[in-house]
């Protein structure tokens, strides 16, 4: 069972805070993978919201072949954090030649894109980056959009995050989203591990979707070019949340509706039963199963929480106005904001999806049995 | 046989037939219940002569030659009288004194059972044993990386759909703008599949009818039966019962004048109607009920004369080609009801599967497509078609299923599988098998009537005379004396056990799998089977 971090904060922090809390979980995890995403960045990059991120691994001769594809395109750097890394990396930790968090500048002919053809763009770009990289086995590219880095690697999440020397000042940001892996897939593998990403919308996920095949095939044929990969039956939480938003038009109150939607009798009392049993059925293809707890972000940096069918899985909210954190276990909270007020400690149950938007004034729970906000 | 009798090309001994019977003189009471049970009147009892040699051990006494004579039981051997095997005389003899054997080698009756050029007609299901939902096994257990359910205590949700589903862009759309949604039925995933008011007992039929209605209004399972061609019984049709029915037009439309005039005074709506194409235990054969069982009753609900035999079309004959068979009809039969009761159609398993399937997914009312495979049972129909015209349920149902999920339409047209589904009383692993290869449900016959009624047929060529309304169990008997055997309350009490049971089955195996939320439908990374062709064959794992 891996274990789950997430920070949402006023003031931008350092990922090594999640790192930390991940460290007092670490029975939890087993050094096979560690991973973050950040928004709402801080830093150098709060004065470039709207440039695209690229946030990957590369070899050097994935790095000039990345360069040449991306001036040919004509994407020109802004900016680049460089990662120094010591010439050995820590036990179980692959020797990197490269890990890229560069944000670029459109080139001019995107200028007059609307956002959205510009955001079908940017995820077309990150798939034929992934394509080449596949190849040649020299890049490796987790995600290209605005506002948003990802950092993944093998090892233990502390470990890691002083190697990659996270601290570092300019890497802080408001939305963090971390996780430390307990492998349950055959091989180790980097897009295997989360948090996942597409279009501003990322998910991690402590479970096992057991109804992982099903649900692909249903995501693969829907003609989305976003809805690839599937290294890890957890990658699907985020195309769902993706697919709800975007191709649906629903809000957060409905991805619970969706990946684990009520039983008849319960349908039947709730106000909006009728709706809800249309969308139980034309998303029949969309419900998981087996234990999970999925923390996700949306693209206006909303956090959320959310419970599988049975709550086999556990997660606490804590925190108070302008900081509030999710954890897998309650030491992760104790280690990240000691001094809260914890009986103000949530813990979501199973009909439960615990939401704090980008205000983060308070911990909203949306329960399953309300009326759904956007249809009324 | 005399010695000087002629011997006829069709003069049969014993050793011929495919079932001995076997008689113990010792044990006989000579009650003559055999003889009278026996259906097709294989045995009579008869008398014998013996001769017996007395060789006295005194020294007077000359030894002599007697001629004594016993009474017992004689085998016919004439085709038309052949043993069926179906055992009834074991069931009734108080001393266990007679059983059918089988015979030890390929029996030569077969060859003969086509007298005056009419080739065999019998009911039942292919006649060969074994299958492929037998081998195919669950294996991704889940282990230490997520908890196994827990089939006792965990909540299940055990339903499907039936009726076409709308894409979830679509469907939202539609809400939001009132537009028409077809209507979609939540049911349980194993339907009785359709056996008509004929083919069918009136105790029998009774007995199903209070069973489904036991399951949907005591034990909240939402159970559905398909009639089967044959019409329905008029007081079903103007009753709350109704709703649990899936009423079935085929090519003969036999009741449907009934049906038709009793739409205004419905109750409710039927769950579905199911037009029939064709049936698996016979593709490309109409249905067919011997005159035998066409008595007054039946007749009068079949809209036919009694005591003639009814051989449906094989095709439609009112329909020229598949749109008018398939777009038409549909929408004719959503248009009676209002655009408010689900259409599919049922086909046979075939290779042309999939054009029909690739014609409904560009139909919009299309909801759902039922494939028969080649061991469906049926009540009547030659055995050639049997025993050699069909194709596998497994493989017909993938094709369609994965088919569907190339043009992204898996979760809009459910597909149902029947056909030899349980067939060797494997019911919840065989059901559970196609589920995860991609149907949304089962249909099953056969198994009910040996389940709840205690049906004899086998595939050894056991029984198999519900053609001519001779069951002895009086399952598909139109003759009281017959059909009185079958106590309906008996019939509704078995099919209750039967779903229950199945219920827990299933739990068994899709909870261990991490699956309870929602039917595993599709789900095929949790099969595996030990013959690499099959699984390259249905795509999935091949394990030894």
């Amino acid at each position: 069972m891996c274990r789950l971090f997430a920070i949402a904060s006023d003031t931008p922090v350092s990922p090594m805070m999640a790192l930390n809390a991940l460290d007092v979980m670490r029975e939890g995890h087993d050094g096979s993978g560690v991973g973050l995403v950040l928004r709402d960045l801080g830093g150098p990059f709060e004065e470039m919201k709207d440039a695209p991120i690229l946030s990957g691994i590369f070899t050097e001769s994935g790095i000039k072949r990345l360069d040449a594809y991306m001036i040919d395109i004509g994407f020109l750097t802004k900016y680049r954090i460089t990662i120094k890394t010591p010439k050995i990396p820590p036990p179980g930790t692959p020797r990197r030649d490269i890990y890229l968090i560069r944000a670029y500048e459109y080139p001019e002919e995107w200028e007059n894109l609307s956002e959205a053809e510009k955001h079908e763009r940017l995820v077309r770009l990150r798939l034929s980056l992934q394509e080449m990289g596949r190849e040649q086995k020299d890049m490796i590219v987790f995600s290209f959009w605005p506002d948003t880095i990802t950092i993944k690697e093998i090892g233990d999440p502390l470990t890691v995050g002083n190697y990659l020397e996270l601290g570092d000042k300019k890497l802080n940001a408001r939305i963090i989203l971390a996780q430390g892996r307990q492998n349950t897939n055959y091989a180790i593998d980097l897009y295997a591990c989360h948090p996942f990403f597409i279009q501003g919308f990322s998910t991690m996920t402590n479970g096992e979707n057991t109804a992982f095949v099903p649900i692909r095939e249903y995501l693969m044929s829907r003609g989305v070019p976003g809805y690839t990969g599937f290294y890890s039956d957890s990658e699907v939480f985020v195309h769902i949340l993706h697919y709800t938003f975007t191709r649906l038009g629903l809000g957060i109150d409905a991805y619970k509706h969706i990946i684990t939607p009520l039983q008849d009798d319960a349908l039947q009392e709730h106000p909006d039963g009728m709706f809800l049993k249309q969308l139980k059925h034309c998303c029949r293809k969309l419900i998981i199963d087996g234990p999970n707890c999925v923390i996700g972000v949306m693209p206006d940096n909303t956090l959320f929480m959310t419970q599988d069918r049975k709550k086999l899985r556990p997660g606490v909210v804590g925190g108070g106005p302008g900081m509030y954190v999710m954890s897998s276990e309650i030491c992760g909270l104790d280690a990240a904001l000691p001094q809260r007020n914890k009986k103000n400690d949530f813990q979501p149950m199973h009909l439960d999806t615990v939401v704090i938007d980008p205000a983060r004034r308070e911990v909203k729970i949306c329960h399953q049995m309300q009326r759904l906000s956007h249809l009324h | 046989m005399s010695s000087d009798a002629a011997i006829v090309p069709s003069s049969l001994s014993i050793k011929d037939l495919p079932w001995q019977i076997a008689w113990d003189l010792d044990k006989c009471t000579l009650c003559g219940k055999c003889t009278a049970i026996c259906p097709v009147h294989a045995i009579e009892p008869a008398v014998f002569r013996k001769r017996v040699m007395d060789t006295s051990a005194g020294v007077k006494a000359r030894p002599e030659n007697r001629f004594q004579t016993y009474y017992g039981i004689r085998q016919k051997t004439a085709p038309a009288y052949h043993c069926v095997g179906c055992a009834m005389c074991a069931m009734v003899c108080p001393n266990d004194a007679i059983m059918p054997m089988r015979t030890d080698e390929a029996d030569k009756l077969k060859f003969h059972i086509n007298q005056g050029g009419e080739p065999e007609r019998r009911g039942g299901r292919r006649n060969i044993a074994g299958g492929v939902l037998d081998q195919i096994k669950f294996i991704r257990i889940s282990m230490l990386t997520d908890p196994a359910l827990d089939a006792g205590r965990h909540e299940f949700e055990v339903r499907t759909l039936l009726g076409r589903v709308l894409a979830p862009e679509d469907n939202i759309r539609f809400v939001r703008e009132h537009g028409w949604i077809p209507p979609v039925r939540e049911i349980y995933p194993l339907i009785i599949g359709g056996m008509s008011f004929g083919a069918l007992s009136p105790t029998m039929w009774e007995g199903l009818q209070m069973g489904v209605a036991y399951l949907n209004e005591e034990l909240g399972m939402p159970v559905r039966i398909s009639t089967g061609e044959g019409g329905c019984p008029p007081r079903l049709l103007r009753s709350r019962f109704l709703q649990y029915v899936i009423l079935q037009i085929a090519s003969g439309y036999f009741g449907w004048d009934e049906i038709i005039h009793a739409i205004p005074e419905m109750k409710v709506d039927p769950c579905a109607i199911e037009i029939k194409y064709g049936q698996g235990a016979k593709p490309g054969d109409g249905g067919l009920l011997m005159w035998h069982k066409v008595n007054r009753l039946i007749a009068a609900i079949r809209g036919v004369p009694p005591g003639v035999s009814l051989p449906s079309p094989p095709t439609h004959q009112t329909q020229y080609s598949i749109e008018e068979s398939v777009a038409k009809m549909i929408q004719s039969m959503y248009m009676a009801w209002g655009f408010r009761v689900p259409v599919y159609p049922k086909i046979s398993a075939s290779s042309t599967a999939l054009a029909v399937l690739n014609n409904l997914t560009r139909n919009p009312y299309a909801g759902g497509l039922a494939i028969d495979g080649e061991d469906g049972g049926t009540g009547a129909a030659y055995n050639v078609s049997m025993d050699h015209m069909g194709h596998p349920i497994a493989s017909s149902l993938r094709d369609c299923y994965l088919n569907l999920v190339s043009v992204g339409q898996q979760n809009e047209i459910p597909l149902f599988a029947g056909g030899g589904i349980g067939k060797n009383g494997n019911l919840a692993a065989n059901a559970a098998a196609l589920i995860m290869l991609g149907a949304s449900g089962v249909q099953v016959g056969k198994y009910i009537m040996q389940a709840a009624a205690g049906c004899l047929g086998s595939e050894t060529a056991r029984c198999n005379i519900c053609n001519i309304g001779l069951c002895p169990k009086g399952i598909t008997s139109q003759d009281p004396r017959l059909y009185r055997r079958l106590d309906p309350e008996d019939v509704a009490r078995r099919i209750v056990d039967v779903y229950v049971a199945f219920d827990t089955e299933l739990r068994k195996i899709v909870a261990p799998l991490g699956r309870s939320t929602a039917l595993p439908i599709g789900m095929s990374d949790a099969l595996g089977i030990n013959d690499a062709a099959v699984a390259e064959r249905l795509k999935i794992k091949y394990v030894v």
